[in-house]
């Protein structure tokens, strides 16, 4: 972890500035009331996914933890919408 | 609103908890003194949000720490700070 | 637009823009299918709240510090309070603690978030990848005078480094100091001095010409 800062620059991709779309308005409409709620689920991955997980890949990961702990969305729901993303990739060739 | 507990200037130390939940104290600054740099707003308190105790809202206060304090081998000056926003429960008078 | 159609943009991902395909982003992509098919948020909304986020940028910072350089009773007050100043100049700001600390002669301030990287995005725009790096935020509150070289900021010891862990709800940003030489210059060619990086600390001169 504490090494040379890597300098390079980034630019968001659509589906991250889609990520930090959907925090904001979870936020906006009071599916979550605090920022604070998701910084916990931030916290509540494990080591792999924190040290592994790029920034918006962890506030995904979070909010969905955050939601599925709420009672907001269902676990088996979100594996189904999963799979079902994962196949349309697969059918389309990008996986 | 409530009437701030401690004033700029004043030497506090950082409580050295470790809550189950989210909270905003980094490892660095538990158990240190350091002193008031400026009172701020009331503002939701995460431990609070997240438990589900509503949004109860908390004095913040921006505690200055000398980083010789901070670090064994700091390559640095004596004049070196590290500033850090504190909720008001996380701090107790320092002589 | 109808239901219908808000569905079919949920699903179908707009064909130039490459999709992700690591698991943590595909939960991402599914938790967005299901908050708009359930009707938390639209399509649309999202669009407004991206185009709002990418409006963003240390451009807006460069006319606040220009503004501050230009006129001192609103430099006080930005020192002051810092959201309320930025707001007079028309800003929309997130409800946090705005704070600005002002670069002098004998001190220079760095800004990080050691926790979490948070940054005053919806002013400044997207913080760097390196903000959010975990080196930059173990290493700067531990080592700020090295860090601060391997940006180019190579400070004496006459100069005293603070660095502002953002912690809690206060959002941050650097005020350089008004480079030498720059006396006679408009406030919108000083605003154009300013960098991303001068506004976080991780720049300490600004370069005019």
């Amino acid at each position: 972890m504490a090494g040379p800062i890597d300098l390079s620059e980034h630019e968001n991709a659509h589906w991250e500035w889609q990520i930090d779309a959907m925090v904001r308005l979870a936020l906006a409409k009071g599916l979550i009331s605090d920022f604070a709620e998701l910084r916990d689920g931030i916290e509540q991955l494990s080591p792999e996914d924190y040290k592994q997980l790029s920034y918006y890949e962890r506030w995904a990961k979070s909010l969905a933890y955050t939601l599925v702990s709420k009672g907001a969305i269902t676990e088996e729901r979100l594996g189904q919408k999963v799979a079902a993303i994962r196949a349309r990739q697969e059918a389309e060739g990008l996986r | 609103m409530s009437e701030p507990r401690f004033v700029k200037g004043q030497r506090v130390r950082i409580a050295d908890r470790t809550p189950p939940v989210h909270h905003r104290v980094p490892s660095y600054a538990k158990g240190q003194v350091g002193i008031i740099e400026r009172v701020c707003g009331m503002h939701p308190e995460p431990e609070r949000c997240i438990r589900g105790d509503g949004k109860p809202f908390q004095r913040i206060y921006r505690v200055r720490i000398p980083q010789t304090d901070l670090w064994r081998s700091y390559k640095g000056t004596e004049g070196d700070k590290l500033e850090i926003e504190i909720f008001e429960h996380w701090l107790e008078p320092a002589e | 637009m109808s239901d219908h159609d808000d569905h079919d943009h949920s699903r179908t991902f707009q064909p130039d823009h490459p999709e992700p395909t690591s698991d943590a982003a595909l939960v991402g992509l599914a938790l967005r299918e299901i908050l708009i098919e359930d009707g938390h948020y639209t399509a649309e909304e999202e669009q407004a709240v991206i185009a709002r986020m990418q409006g963003a940028s240390p451009e807006n910072g460069g006319k606040i510090v220009a503004r501050a350089w230009t006129d001192p009773e609103y430099r006080q007050r930005l020192l002051e309070n810092g959201a309320e100043s930025i707001r007079e100049l028309g800003f929309e700001l997130e409800p946090y603690e705005f704070t600005v600390m002002e670069n002098t002669d004998d001190v220079h301030n760095v800004i990080v978030c050691t926790l979490c990287s948070c940054y005053p995005r919806a002013l400044l725009g997207m913080s760097p990848a390196w903000y959010k790096s975990n080196s930059y935020r173990s290493r700067v509150v531990r080592e700020p005078r090295t860090v601060l070289s391997e940006f180019g900021v190579n400070l004496t010891d006459d100069v005293d480094v603070r660095v502002h862990d953002s912690t809690a709800e206060l959002r941050y940003m650097v005020l350089p100091q008004r480079p030498e030489g720059t006396d006679a210059w408009s406030e919108e060619n000083l605003a154009a001095l300013i960098t991303r990086d001068s506004l976080i600390g991780t720049q300490r001169d600004l370069v005019p010409g």
